[in-house]
């Protein structure tokens, strides 16, 4: 039997075969969508934030202008709101608290990269992580019910004997001998900031190639000569990035520092006077504001608190990347 | 002589530095440890079932935690519901459809801006915005706050997860003729569960210690209340009030419920480590 060829039978020509839509190609497009709808509601949250907040605090800044920075009475009583005393205390607890953190975070960094003995750098480098996570409420009740008392006792007291009356020592070290203060607010932010600020700069000091400093320490330098003009260098940028992250999460602490600051709006007149942020002056104040203007001048404060803290995490962004969250 | 010197002063440079780094180290760890312990000899004294059992009392009676635990949990399961759902599809788009888009660059940025962003501000705008447009305090605010401050987690998470799976997983989703949503749900999704998970837990833990945003949005309630349209108990605004009060039994309280927060969070954190490392061994 031979095989015929029946051209009649042969597929008909058609051109190319029509192209098969996947099945389910149609939700294809709305997926998509509903993913970039999602992207966009976490810009629209930034935005909205920045908004709402402008919008809330809208009478604050129409009646008192720039003046809102400069007066340091925040009275509801005559209705005068000047955000001085609160924008004064932000700054100054922050950058006091970076700079107890700074040095002990850098301690503990080089100490995980190259001094730890080996058995002890995962539980030591874990605990650090971990404690980063820990609510800062209960920091908060640490400072007040721990801290401040011991502080009072042991160094407030003890100065206010010491300091003979109109001395220098008794201008800086005068105010209720309460533990509550600038100082001891930031003590706390210090501690609360060091295991971050310990866990980024450790993962910044792993990046370093190991021939980078292994040709160092091959060229002679020891430890510290190392560390100090071969791998900081190296992550001189990323560092700066890491500590403008500790920055912003200072400026931006609510509860730790309401617990312990004192809560007094005056502008503060030393370390050891109590006085606010603008984080703790919003937690404190915002359910038991009456009027629309305190209100308002409640929202303004968090507006400025906003773009201070926005400024400082784009900072930090730029010069960091992204450092990991896990 | 003069170069015995400098050898002599290095090496005393050298022992200095290594020093200050040994007593960094034992004084970061010793002021957690001391923070660790208080919490410990404190919270441990005012433990016992009726935390869990009774609801916040009356200055000078009995009670217990009950019904702040059961808000935190309600507010955060809601909070988490939505957070995962607009924190995964997100950093979806991020990872597959931005690509190197100046508006994912955007995004992306956005998005690590609030990672950090002060809490008590997302509580602001959710009183703007919920709270005052509604007239009232409710547990459904206190969980959008919330949600507010978990997705960003959720979102760098995934994004990062998707982004460690090999491009060969995608060419064989087109190879196969699957349309790229079905890729991404049936196999992407499911190649980097294990990361979206460790991430929605992080995000878990960051917010059930969170107190600033719910001081304005969910409020407080002294009852025991399941209706989440309502101001709502929870435990981190009871911790704050109780500890600030003057009775000596409801600081006792307070510290207890510190201490359930404190374990809760320690441990979402740890079972998120792990899981973390498991993955990455594998």
């Amino acid at each position: 039997m031979t095989l015929t060829l029946d051209p009649s039978k042969a597929l008909p020509k058609q051109g190319p075969a029509p192209k098969a839509k996947p099945r389910g190609g149609a939700l294809d497009p709305f997926f998509e969508a509903l993913c970039a709808a999602s992207a966009t509601a976490l810009l629209a949250a930034l935005c909205g934030v920045l908004v709402s907040l402008a919008i809330g605090g809208w009478p604050a800044f129409h009646k008192f202008g720039l003046h809102f920075f400069t007066i340091s009475s925040w009275n509801p009583v005559t209705e005068v709101y000047g955000a001085a005393g609160p924008i004064v205390g932000t700054l100054i607890t922050s950058f006091l608290a970076l700079l107890f953190s700074l040095p002990v975070a850098f301690g503990v960094a080089v100490f995980l990269v190259e001094f730890c003995p080996s058995v002890l750098r995962r539980p030591i480098g874990t605990a650090v992580e971990l404690l980063a996570g820990i609510p800062s409420i209960v920091y908060g009740m640490w400072g007040l019910f721990v801290l401040a008392p011991w502080f009072a006792l042991h160094v407030q007291v003890p100065l206010l004997l010491l300091a003979p009356p109109g001395s220098l020592l008794e201008k800086l070290t005068s105010g209720i001998p309460n533990g509550a203060n600038i100082l001891t607010a930031s003590l706390i932010l210090a501690i609360m900031i060091l295991p971050f600020m310990a866990a980024v700069l450790r993962d910044l000091f792993l990046t370093i190639p190991a021939q980078v400093r292994e040709s160092a320490y091959g060229l002679g330098g020891n430890t510290v000569e190392v560390i100090l003009s071969v791998s900081l260098p190296y992550i001189k940028r990323s560092a700066v990035g890491a500590i403008m992250l500790g920055l912003g999460r200072a400026l931006g602490e609510t509860m730790a520092v309401t617990f312990i600051i004192g809560n007094s709006h005056a502008f503060p007149k030393n370390l050891f006077d109590s006085g606010s942020t603008i984080a703790s002056t919003i937690a404190n104040e915002f359910n038991e504001a009456t009027t629309e203007m305190h209100t308002s001048a409640l929202i303004a404060l968090g507006l400025v608190l906003f773009m201070i803290t926005f400024a400082v995490l784009a900072i930090a962004r730029t010069l960091l990347g992204r450092p990991k969250v896990v | 002589m003069r170069s015995q010197m400098l050898i002599a002063r290095r090496k005393a440079a050298n022992v200095v530095f290594v020093g200050f780094c040994w007593l960094a180290t034992i004084i970061a760890l010793g002021a957690l440890a001391a923070i660790l312990l208080s919490l410990l000899k404190e919270g441990v004294g005012g433990m016992n079932l009726k935390i869990f059992t009774l609801d916040t009392p009356a200055p000078g009676s009995d009670g217990g935690l009950r019904n702040a635990i059961l808000g935190s949990i309600m507010m955060c399961a809601i909070a988490m519901l939505i957070a995962v759902v607009v924190g995964v599809l997100a950093g979806t788009w991020l990872a597959e459809y931005a690509g190197d888009s100046a508006y994912g660059k955007v995004v992306r940025f956005v998005n690590d801006v609030l990672l950090s962003a002060p809490s008590i501000l997302i509580g602001l705008f959710i009183y703007e915005l919920l709270v005052k447009p509604l007239h009232g305090f409710s547990g459904y605010a206190g969980s959008v706050a919330l949600a507010f401050l978990a997705t960003p987690v959720i979102t760098r998470t995934t994004e990062d997860v998707l982004k460690l799976q090999p491009a060969a997983l995608r060419e064989a989703g087109v190879a196969l003729g699957s349309p790229l949503a079905s890729t991404i749900r049936r196999v992407l999704w499911r190649a980097g569960q294990t990361g979206i998970l460790t991430g929605g837990l992080l995000a878990f833990a960051r917010i059930s210690g969170e107190t600033a945003p719910l001081l304005f949005t969910a409020l407080n309630n002294q009852f025991f209340s399941l209706n989440m349209t309502k101001p709502m108990a929870n435990l981190p605004s009871v911790i704050f009030n109780y500890a600030l009060s003057a009775y000596d039994d409801w600081r006792r309280l307070a510290w207890a419920g510190a201490l359930v927060i404190a374990a809760a969070v320690l441990s979402i954190n740890i079972i998120a480590r792990t899981l973390a490392r498991e993955t990455r061994r594998s």
